[in-house]
């Protein structure tokens, strides 16, 4: 049994000819753990197992073995990836200052404690509103509120490739899901920055107050610099979140597959690849199956390499 | 959170207490799933045949007609909903029927399909199947187009954009909608039946409520709803023969009357080749026909009872009444023909 | 709150200005800085208001579009055999219930053991290093991907037609492991060392120490984040509408037979209605209600459990 206990340089210091070191309940126990952790690991194995084995093969299906009548794999996948990247793009692009603004607010700016604690609830709450719910407002309340907004922007700025072509007259279009997402996605991001302002050095920013700075130089110079690593983890987190939202990109975006396109207030936008899996799922069998199987692995994929460069930024910005 | 979670542990909800009084003293559970466009009319049967079968529970999961039929041929379900009827060469292998059944397959929903459409200041449209067709694909782009205007004369048609909406997930109601305009107008409409939408261009909404919340938010917006969901929405009138005609469940009805079955097929497997371009007086081919598979043979003579118990229930005049009540649908039982099939074809089971 | 005094006294020294300070500061003049003052400050309270008026209107929607079902039915009912107005939603917490009871028990043990593993007994070996990024790597599995792999095992096993709440727990599952592990890894190393070095000074079996030192030690932090990662997965739709499917009467057992849960009724409230769309639309944003109210329970839990266990062992 010595091998398995022999685990190297545990955190606990080695315990010597301690009684009952290594009976019976110490090697029940320490299997247990192991056999979890194990366990862990060969979830993760066999999940990418189960989908590359049903969803792998379908990356060289031909017409008719796939959903929206595609001919090929590749010309399914490559649009719908860009929808979803360009969906959470807008998404980080409306969540990222709000975040950082709230969590200032919670953190360097709040007159009193309870107020931080307030908005921290305020917060939870926001993150306590499932997706369905998101979808159902998004749907119904934000849509036809930014019609017009999609109207004047046409107006007004058509000479960006964003505003060009016709405005969507219901609303319902890549900006008003960027937006939703994003809604969905500022507590998350949120919270990340709040917990790197709060370990701010004190004596940092006691330093900036002595100089004489401002409120603002002192979150500019002291706040903002200590938390770069933490706001960028959040945002890839958040960005993570928002590649893999289904069911109100579904319930609000009136998508198109095969789709490219930058102009966010067209009644015409790129599918994502969750709300299509979930939209097409019901209606497909056997072999389009396997085909939205290798969508899922296609959009973990992305959402994997987001993480890695996220991780990658932030112990960068560590560094620094 | 207490008080529900102990109203959870306590068991049963209030509406589910068995009564043990069932007259007829079947007892089971009978599961279907299939076509998310018949779950309307499920509601209703369920809860119409839970008063005649107390103890008998119906299941309907509207996971959707692809998903419902692939469950039945590997097995596990009693009953599948489907929009498209199984392909002759899919009925070989019916796992959940005993082996060597045949296929019972009936329509049982049958709903007028709405080309439905807000625009300000208009309430009630003429619209051709080439008219149709030509918004669709993009042809058609303002609502003052001539085309549309020759049809309605004396209606002020604004100078404003067409956006046509359309179901962005695969419906069967899709399905039926461009299998009319591929009847009606094949010149303009070139992509024939299809379940998936297949053009690019236009507005994609989710579901029959997705379509239902964009039509009522764009002005200036067209699509297609099944009847029931299109109350708040203004409707087209679609041309057959010579006559303008409104959506009704007696027109969709009449339609199915028209039309003829499909041959090559098994006495009880009853599909339906819709004449879409019929012209008889008052039909309405527009329409959604929703089919009820189910086994002629199970491995349990009990469960065969109780499926076939609840076939009779769906197609009896009090079910098909009960469907149009909560679905808008039209009763299959308006039509004296079609009914004596479709109970001689329920009567097979077992 | 050190922050906070320390703002105060910023912004004190900020409009008293004058002295050492000022002479300091810089070139700029003294109204441009103040003007940027003013304008980070107003970009912040915009930031507070773009959070707190979406949420004001989620919450002012459901109660307006929902309030009128929050009644005795809603709660004592399911949907079977309820054609129309009427109806509630007992089955759909009865599934959300079960499935996130089976979920937890999946994940809080795996995840629980696979942290005590990493930080007690691994740290640095190759099974740690394995283990850690497998966790990296299912934190970034989406919830419809882990649904798709749940479909994938089940319909292997069981053919394609299953559906279930286990089959629903266990994609589930996959969501809430990694959400354990970080969280109970991160407070199992907050224990101080010294604690750990106590007990095995006087003898005891490093299991024991685990047990009856660390662990009860961590429990505050352990509790909270074990409820969060239950929060975390209660709202989750997408998967279980692949996997569990739908019924709209109760179903107590999570082996056999679709079970719904609450996002999963939310959901189909809106997108199969009948003729009545209002009574469909009612329930649905009830329900919106109801969910809400759960997760805000599970999350106040979280933040105020840590506290209680604290105090009750304190008074032990």
């Amino acid at each position: 049994m010595a091998p398995v206990l022999a685990a190297p340089k545990p955190a606990l210091p080695p315990t010597g000819d301690t009684p009952g070191g290594g009976g019976a309940g110490e090697r029940a126990f320490s299997w247990g753990v192991r056999s979890a952790a194990i366990a862990v690991a060969a979830i993760l194995v066999g999940v990418l197992a189960f989908l590359t084995i049903r969803g792998g093969p379908s990356m060289f299906a031909g017409a008719g073995d796939l959903p929206a009548r595609a001919t090929s794999f590749f010309q399914l996948a490559g649009p719908l990836a860009f929808g979803s990247l360009w969906v959470a793009a807008i998404a980080l692009a409306f969540a990222t200052l709000p975040a950082v603004g709230v969590a200032l607010a919670a953190t360097v700016y709040a007159p009193s404690p309870r107020f931080g604690r307030f908005l921290g609830a305020v917060l939870d709450l926001l993150a306590a509103v499932p997706s369905v719910v998101f979808g159902l407002w998004g749907l119904m309340v934000l849509a036809p509120l930014m019609t017009p907004v999609y109207g004047w922007l046409h107006d007004h700025l058509a000479f960006l490739p964003f505003f060009s072509g016709e405005p969507s007259v219901t609303g319902r279009t890549a900006l008003t899901a960027g937006m939703v997402v994003g809604v969905m996605i500022l507590p998350i991001m949120a919270a990340i920055c709040r917990e790197s302002f709060a370990l701010t050095p004190p004596a940092l920013m006691e330093a900036a107050t002595a100089l004489g700075a401002t409120r603002w130089e002192m979150v500019r110079t002291a706040v903002l610099p200590t938390a770069r690593s933490g706001i960028v983890a959040g945002g890839m987190l958040a960005l993570g979140r928002a590649l893999g939202e289904t069911m109100a990109v579904a319930m609000v975006l009136s998508a198109t597959p095969f789709l490219i396109s930058f102009n966010v207030i067209s009644p015409e936008n790129p599918a994502t690849i969750a709300a299509f899996i979930a939209s097409a799922f019901p209606e497909s069998a056997g072999r389009q199956v396997d085909a939205l199987i290798g969508l899922g692995l296609v959009l973990f994929a992305i959402s994997l390499l987001a993480s890695i460069a996220g991780r990658r930024v932030a112990r960068k910005a560590v560094a620094r | 959170m207490a008080a529900l979670a102990l109203a959870a542990l306590a068991g049963c909800a209030q509406n589910e207490t068995p009564s043990g009084s069932g007259a007829d003293q079947l007892k089971g559970t009978v599961s279907g799933a299939g076509a998310s466009s018949q779950s309307a009319a499920q509601e209703a049967w369920k809860a119409g045949f839970a008063a005649v079968s107390p103890d008998v529970k119906v299941n309907y999961d509207p996971v959707g007609s692809g998903s419902g039929r692939e469950q039945f041929q590997a097995g596990g379900l009693d009953f599948v909903g489907t929009d498209a009827a199984f392909k002759p060469e899919d009925l070989t292998s019916l796992g959940s029927c005993a082996a060597g059944s045949g296929i019972v397959e009936i329509p049982v929903y049958i709903s007028p399909i709405v080309v439905a459409f807000n625009l300000e200041g208009v309430d009630s449209l003429n619209l051709t199947a080439a008219t149709i067709a030509d918004i669709f694909t993009g042809k058609i782009t303002q609502w003052n187009d001539a085309a549309i205007q020759a049809d309605n004369p004396g209606v002020t048609l604004p100078d404003l954009k067409i956006s046509p909406v359309h179901r962005s997930d695969p419906s069967g109601t899709s399905g039926n909608f461009t299998d009319y305009l591929a009847a009606n107008a094949p010149e303009a409409w070139t992509f024939g039946e299809t379940e998936e939408w297949p053009i690019e261009g236009g507005e994609g909404a989710e579901k029959t409520q997705g379509m239902v919340s964009a039509l009522t938010a764009g002005n200036g917006s067209i699509g297609y709803v099944d009847a029931g969901q299109a109350k708040a929405l203004s409707w087209a009138s679609i041309k057959v023969g010579d006559e303008w005609v409104t959506p009704s469940a007696e027109g969709a009805a009449k339609a199915v009357a028209e039309s003829t079955l499909e041959t090559g097929r098994g006495e009880a497997d009853l599909v339906y080749e819709l004449n879409r371009a019929t012209t008889a007086p008052g039909a309405y081919p527009l329409i959604l026909v929703s089919y009820l598979a189910a086994c002629e043979k199970y491995e349990s003579a009990d469960q065969a009872k109780l499926v076939a118990a609840y076939l009779k229930y769906v197609t009896s005049k009090e079910g098909q009444e009960a469907a149009a009540a909560n679905a808008g649908s039209a009763p299959i039982t308006s039509e004296e023909g079609l009914s004596a099939k479709v109970s001689a074809a329920v009567d097979r089971i077992g | 709150m050190s922050a906070t005094v320390l703002a105060h006294d910023a912004d004190r020294s900020a409009s008293c200005g004058g002295g050492v300070a000022d002479v300091l500061a810089s070139s700029r003049p003294r109204w441009g800085r103040r003007l940027r003052n003013r304008l980070a400050l107003g970009a912040v309270v915009l930031a507070v208001a773009a959070t707190a008026v979406p949420l004001a209107s989620v919450i002012w929607e459901s109660v307006r579009r929902g309030m009128a079902r929050i009644d005795a039915e809603l709660f004592s009912s399911s949907m079977w055999a309820v054609v129309g107005p009427g109806g509630g939603l007992l089955h759909a917490l009865v599934g959300t219930l079960l499935i996130t009871a089976a979920t937890a028990l999946i994940a809080i043990p795996l995840g629980l053991g696979a942290a005590i593993f990493l930080t007690e007994y691994g740290a640095e070996g190759r099974l740690a290093s394995l283990t850690r990024r497998a966790v990296d790597i299912m934190v970034s599995i989406p919830s419809i991907v882990a649904g798709l792999a749940a479909y994938a095992l089940f319909s292997l096993l069981l053919g394609p037609g299953t559906r279930s709440g286990l089959a629903g727990a266990v994609a589930l599952a996959m969501i809430m492991i990694p959400v354990v592990v970080r969280s109970s890894e991160e407070v199992l190393r907050l224990v101080p060392q010294d604690l750990r070095e106590a007990g095995l000074a006087l003898g005891a079996a490093r299991h024991k120490v685990i047990r009856r030192v660390v662990l009860p030690t961590a429990l505050p932090g352990l509790t909270s984040g074990a409820v969060l990662g239950v929060a975390r997965i209660v709202g989750e739709t997408a998967p279980l509408l692949l996997v569990a499917g739908f019924t709209d009467a109760m179903n107590y057992n999570l082996a056999d037979g679709r079970m719904t849960t609450l996002p999963v009724f939310i959901y189909t409230q809106w997108s199969a209605k009948g003729l009545d769309t209002a009574a469909y639309d009612e329930r649905a944003w009830a329900g919106a209600l109801v969910l809400m109210a759960v997760v805000v329970a599970l999350q106040l839990a979280a933040r105020h459990l840590p506290a209680q266990i604290a105090k009750l062992r304190r008074n032990r």
